[in-house]
């Protein structure tokens, strides 16, 4: 599902960071872990294609996306990748239906509200389909973030740091549910995280 | 969900800024449609006003005045001419047709005039009901007069001296209707025409009502060399006067000797609308030049007003872009994007200045007497207003093209690991 191969990036400053070999199935699981600043994040960015100018080669779904360019690599990003950051980032304009929407529409996906209604009633905020962002707690927000980045059934998700906003409990139900979508999907998923909390989840690690 | 209902969905956020922001722009296109419709219309009035008549031949006084009073029916006289005067320029070889004007009375605040049937035919009259004045003391009035005064066919009314409702009243003189016009949507929609000899009886009355009977009336029987100008006057007949005489050329040679000719006699001047109007619009020139250039000051402001706004909201959407980016969002995407927004915002505040600004005319039009009789109505559209309509939209387009660039340039690796 996705294989890198001798990944290294050089930072603006001169700075060069060498990145482990990562190779992937479909519902395979890993978490990235690593102090902050040990490049997790820009780790990630990489393997998704949002940050450029790397050595090495990427492959996601038979793909080599360091070959792809400009509107083509944000094409291959919206149909095959699923985001979800620390922060949820919901377009607070828009209810919670429409931030959901926002996916297959920028992905150039047909937009089903059969689709929208069995995600959101999977991640149980069934009910929160019309409220606006500002009415959601943190952890409904965080599951309307999981409902978008998995709403197009992504080959991959990408989730950087998840659950360090999140209490205990809404930790614990995140991983749990981003674990059952992640085998149910059959997509791959890498968490990067400093959240000690999720390391007895999920076996596979990969420490930078 | 698509690119429109995105944008919507983001003015919507932001009510008090769209709506400030829609009204900014709104005021300055009001203006500038309403100084549109004025400017058209008075010239399309004046036009249809001032056609066939290329000069006016009266007493001596300010040449605008003369066509003011004359033309359109919005000033006061100059003054008397004398009929013997009159009908030497009359009788000219290079005149074609001249009319002769008897001014001075009005009823409810609408004109009488004194003329032959040849001066309302210049605007191509048509007689709805009833017929013409034949004798003296019967008239025909225009379709405004008649639908604002609630007259009818025989109905008879007195006249007042002046134009105002409240002047001298010549009671003893009754005139009686005998035909009404139909709408013409010129200047003789608001005029009562009658004969030359009904204005000089109510005259007549007049003075002997303050003379005693020093002077009996004149009698029109005996007739024998018909005046030009007045059918039924002798002549040469050195005691009466009219107001003014309206003159068409019979060559563009009139136009250069005739003015000559007039001018060079004592008691008379000759003004010529078409000079006469220019002067009027160069006049009001520097007013509207002020006004239009108010409203472009404003048009100015709401477009930075609308730049600011963007370039502010995108701050606060740096997230919102690199996320759209992440799902799949070309950079050109966003661009279109926030240049839509700026468009879309333009495109309400021009509408919305449109509406106003034929609102306010029709308003105005409703309300002022002035303007109604000047023929102001605000419910015509122009081509104009599409000029207007596109270059609101190429203001949202400017306005907007810095922060849609900002936002084309949004490094979504940046802003993601910047949380």
């Amino acid at each position: 599902m996705i294989r890198s191969a001798s990944l290294s990036y050089q930072y603006p400053n001169g700075k060069q960071l060498r990145f482990p070999d990562v190779n992937l199935s479909a519902a395979e699981q890993c978490l990235l872990l690593g102090e902050s600043g040990s490049g997790k994040t820009t780790f990630l960015h990489l393997l998704s294609g949002l940050l450029k100018s790397q050595q090495g080669a990427i492959h996601i779904n038979g793909h080599e996306i360091t070959k792809l360019k400009g509107s083509a690599l944000d094409h291959f990003r919206g149909q095959h990748i699923g985001f979800i950051f620390q922060r949820n980032h919901l377009i607070s304009a828009l209810s919670v239906k429409n931030n959901l929407l926002m996916s297959p529409y920028l992905a150039g996906l047909p937009q089903r509200s059969e689709r929208v209604d069995e995600v959101l009633r999977q991640l149980g905020i069934g009910d929160k389909k019309n409220s606006r962002i500002q009415e959601l707690s943190q952890g409904q927000a965080q599951r309307v973030a999981i409902a978008r980045a998995i709403l197009n059934k992504p080959s991959i998700i990408f989730a950087d740091e998840p659950t360090s906003a999140l209490d205990d409990k809404n930790c614990e139900l995140v991983i749990e549910l981003l674990a059952d979508i992640s085998s149910q999907n059959k997509s791959a998923l890498i968490i990067a995280t400093h959240d000690q909390r999720l390391k007895s989840h999920i076996p596979k690690q990969i420490t930078l | 969900m698509n690119l429109f209902s995105l944008v919507w969905n983001y003015l919507k956020a932001r009510p008090l800024n769209t709506v400030l922001n829609i009204i900014l722009l709104s005021l300055g296109i009001a203006v500038i449609t309403i100084l549109l419709i004025f400017n058209k219309q008075l010239e399309e009035n004046i036009t249809r006003n001032a056609k066939g008549i290329d000069l006016v031949v009266g007493a001596k006084g300010s040449p605008l005045q003369l066509i003011l009073c004359n033309i359109f029916h919005m000033d006061f006289p100059t003054g008397n001419i004398n009929l013997a005067e009159a009908e030497k320029i009359a009788k000219n070889r290079l005149v074609k047709k001249a009319i002769p004007l008897a001014l001075g009375d009005s009823y409810q605040g609408f004109r009488i005039i004194g003329t032959t049937i040849d001066y309302p035919q210049l605007y191509e009259a048509e007689v709805r009901e009833g017929g013409w004045y034949k004798e003296v003391m019967e008239v025909t009035i225009g379709a405004n007069v008649a639908a604002q005064l609630q007259l009818r066919l025989n109905d008879e009314f007195t006249s007042t001296h002046g134009l105002s409702a409240d002047g001298h009243s010549h009671d003893a003189m009754h005139f009686k209707v005998k035909g009404i016009l139909q709408k013409s949507q010129s200047v003789i929609d608001n005029l009562i025409f009658t004969s030359v000899q009904s204005i000089w009886k109510v005259h007549e009355e007049h003075e002997e009502e303050e003379h005693g009977e020093e002077e009996k009336a004149h009698d029109y029987v005996a007739v024998t060399n018909s005046s030009l100008l007045v059918p039924g006057v002798e002549a040469g007949d050195t005691t009466k006067e009219i107001t003014s005489m309206l003159i068409r050329y019979r060559s563009p040679m009139g136009a250069i000797q005739l003015p000559r000719f007039v001018n060079s006699q004592s008691t008379m001047q000759a003004a010529s609308p078409a000079f006469e109007t220019a002067r009027l619009f160069s006049i009001m020139g520097v007013g509207l030049n002020i006004l239009n250039g108010f409203a472009f000051v404003l048009i100015f402001i709401s477009g930075l007003s609308i730049f600011i706004a963007l370039y502010n909201s995108l701050k606060e959407r740096r997230y919102d872009l690199a996320i759209m980016r992440s799902m799949g969002a070309t950079k050109q995407k966003l661009f279109v994007s926030v240049i839509l927004e700026g468009v879309l915002l333009t495109f309400f505040g021009a509408l919305a200045g449109l509406i106003l600004g034929h609102l306010v005319v029709t308003l105005l039009g409703n309300m002022l007497e002035e303007t109604q009789k000047a023929g102001i109505n605000g419910l015509v559209f122009y081509v104009d207003e599409w000029i207007i309509l596109v270059g609101s939209l190429l203001l949202g387009l400017v306005s907007s093209v810095i922060p849609a660039f900002q936002a084309y340039r949004t490094d979504i690796s940046k802003v993601l690991a910047g949380n």
